[in-house]
């Protein structure tokens, strides 16, 4: 994995994506021992657009380790203001940094990123197209939460089009195989083929499309709400009208399993009523804290730098 | 209907009905200024109806180009007035610089300097994805 550049999680195999959920549980448990992991290494966040959350988990991400960070948010004052290329950007930043997490509102940039960068690019979100990192901490969260990945029945809801987040998670867990996949959403909002074709690729993997959260929220061990983005529409009254389509509220949750997880890849607007923040079963917050663990897992691993005391799982799997 | 058989060329038969011209274009050759035979909606026993080009004087053409806009077109090499050569053209796995994303939000758009890139998704429905945004290809 190292210098390699992570645009999409196919960059990853499964095996590697494994192991990086295993490095964030023990950077978790052992804080104090990884907070030099990665002295000296210089990280870059290139934010073309806003994003606090995403930036502010990278840079702490890096800030843990032992690393320093330099970067834009909004490119008011950088050189892309001036019009400069991304592969430009890419080319002189490399001669300052180890890694570089890039945020940009086309989708593809950050393969054109990656391409023209000499060291590791992590794709922070490319427009609507791929948020790699995003689909870790959900992954983290679901085993966190269950102890694996599989053998779940997990409803995702709200906006299945343009959610970016839900397709790069349905594919993933593809890849892992043997999940139940219930897709809640409104007509204009659906899972777009290419993505249901993935599902049906997998003999281990199914899926029923329906509208309704309330008939179904019962039979989910997890539950995915996405957020009706605004920014993805051409269209302001499109978006007035299915914005509050589905929200969760306490009510909803009542006929939900006990240990049933809810995840959100956050900032929510309204679509789960602030009354869920204090059930058992909200776990977005987790996410946010297991996002950050998985980017200081993966940026660690694509530098090179090696976790003090960590045991990688090929070795235990071989001294077993 | 008869068309004047060419000395030296190519021969791309089975295009799909009414659209040589498009194959044309996305081959890059210019009916204004290339020697050539257009026959459009004609007769075919396997399709029912077909389009069938003849270019003088052109020794080869992008195969993988007339893979991805008429897959079931054949290909005579024509030399001295016979058939020297037949070959069919297969599905490219990746195509540069032929097919443009139309996706508005794609890098492409705004990029400078970056070739245009599709890979094959999908065989049987002749499906490409753009790289960068994975759009799919409109042809």
């Amino acid at each position: 994995m190292v210098g390699r550049s992570v645009i999409t999680l196919d960059d990853l195999s499964v095996r590697q994506i494994r192991e990086l959920i295993r490095k964030a549980a023990y950077i978790d448990e052992h804080r104090k021992q990884v907070a030099h992991t990665c002295d000296g290494r210089v990280l870059a966040t290139l934010f073309y657009e806003p994003s606090t959350r995403t930036r502010l988990s990278f840079e702490t991400a890096m800030l843990r380790l032992g690393g320093q960070v330099i970067g834009f948010a909004g490119t008011q004052q950088s050189s892309v203001a001036k019009g400069e290329s991304i592969a430009d950007t890419l080319k002189t930043v490399s001669n300052y940094v180890d890694i570089a997490a890039i945020r940009h509102p086309k989708e593809g940039a950050a393969l054109v990123a990656a391409r023209a960068a000499s060291v590791p690019v992590v794709n922070a979100g490319d427009g609507g197209h791929m948020h790699p990192t995003q689909t870790l901490a959900d992954l983290a969260t679901l085993q966190s939460r269950f102890g694996r990945v599989t053998d779940l029945t997990i409803g995702l809801c709200g906006d299945l089009t343009f959610g970016r987040t839900v397709h790069s998670l349905i594919e993933t867990l593809c890849r892992f195989g043997d999940v139940r996949f219930v897709l809640i959403s409104p007509e204009e909002l659906r899972t777009p083929q290419y993505v249901l074709d993935r599902i049906d690729a997998t003999p281990s993997c199914s899926y029923v499309e329906v509208r309704d959260l309330a008939s179904v929220i019962g039979d989910l061990d997890a539950l995915y709400m996405t957020r009706v983005q605004k920014e993805r529409f051409f269209n302001e009254d499109d978006y007035l009208r299915l914005r509050d389509t589905y929200i969760l509220d306490s009510r909803k949750l009542r006929h939900a399993r006990p240990d049933m997880a809810v995840l959100h890849p956050l900032p929510r607007v309204n679509e789960i009523a602030v009354e869920v923040d204090g059930d058992p079963r909200a776990a977005y917050f987790e996410q946010v804290n297991n996002g950050m663990l998985m980017r200081m897992a993966l940026m660690s691993s694509l530098i090179g730098d090696d976790l003090p005391g960590y045991v990688p799982l090929d070795s235990k799997e071989v001294r077993a | 209907m008869e068309v004047t058989s060419i000395q030296d060329g190519i021969i791309i038969d089975h295009v799909p009905a009414g659209t040589a011209l498009k194959v044309l274009d996305y081959l890059r050759i210019d009916p204004a200024t290339t020697r050539l035979a257009l026959i459009m909606n004609t007769t075919s026993q396997r399709y029912g109806s077909k389009d069938i080009i003849k270019i003088e004087d052109v020794s080869d053409i992008d195969l993988d180009v007339l893979g991805l806009v008429a897959r079931e077109a054949t290909v005579d090499i024509v030399r001295g007035g016979a058939i020297v050569r037949k070959v069919s053209p297969h599905l490219p796995e990746h195509v540069v610089n032929v097919i443009t994303c139309k996706n508005p939000r794609c890098v492409t758009t705004t990029e400078r300097g970056i070739d245009q890139m599709f890979h094959l998704t999908h065989s049987e429905r002749q499906e490409y994805r753009c790289d960068y945004c994975d759009e799919e290809a409109k042809l």
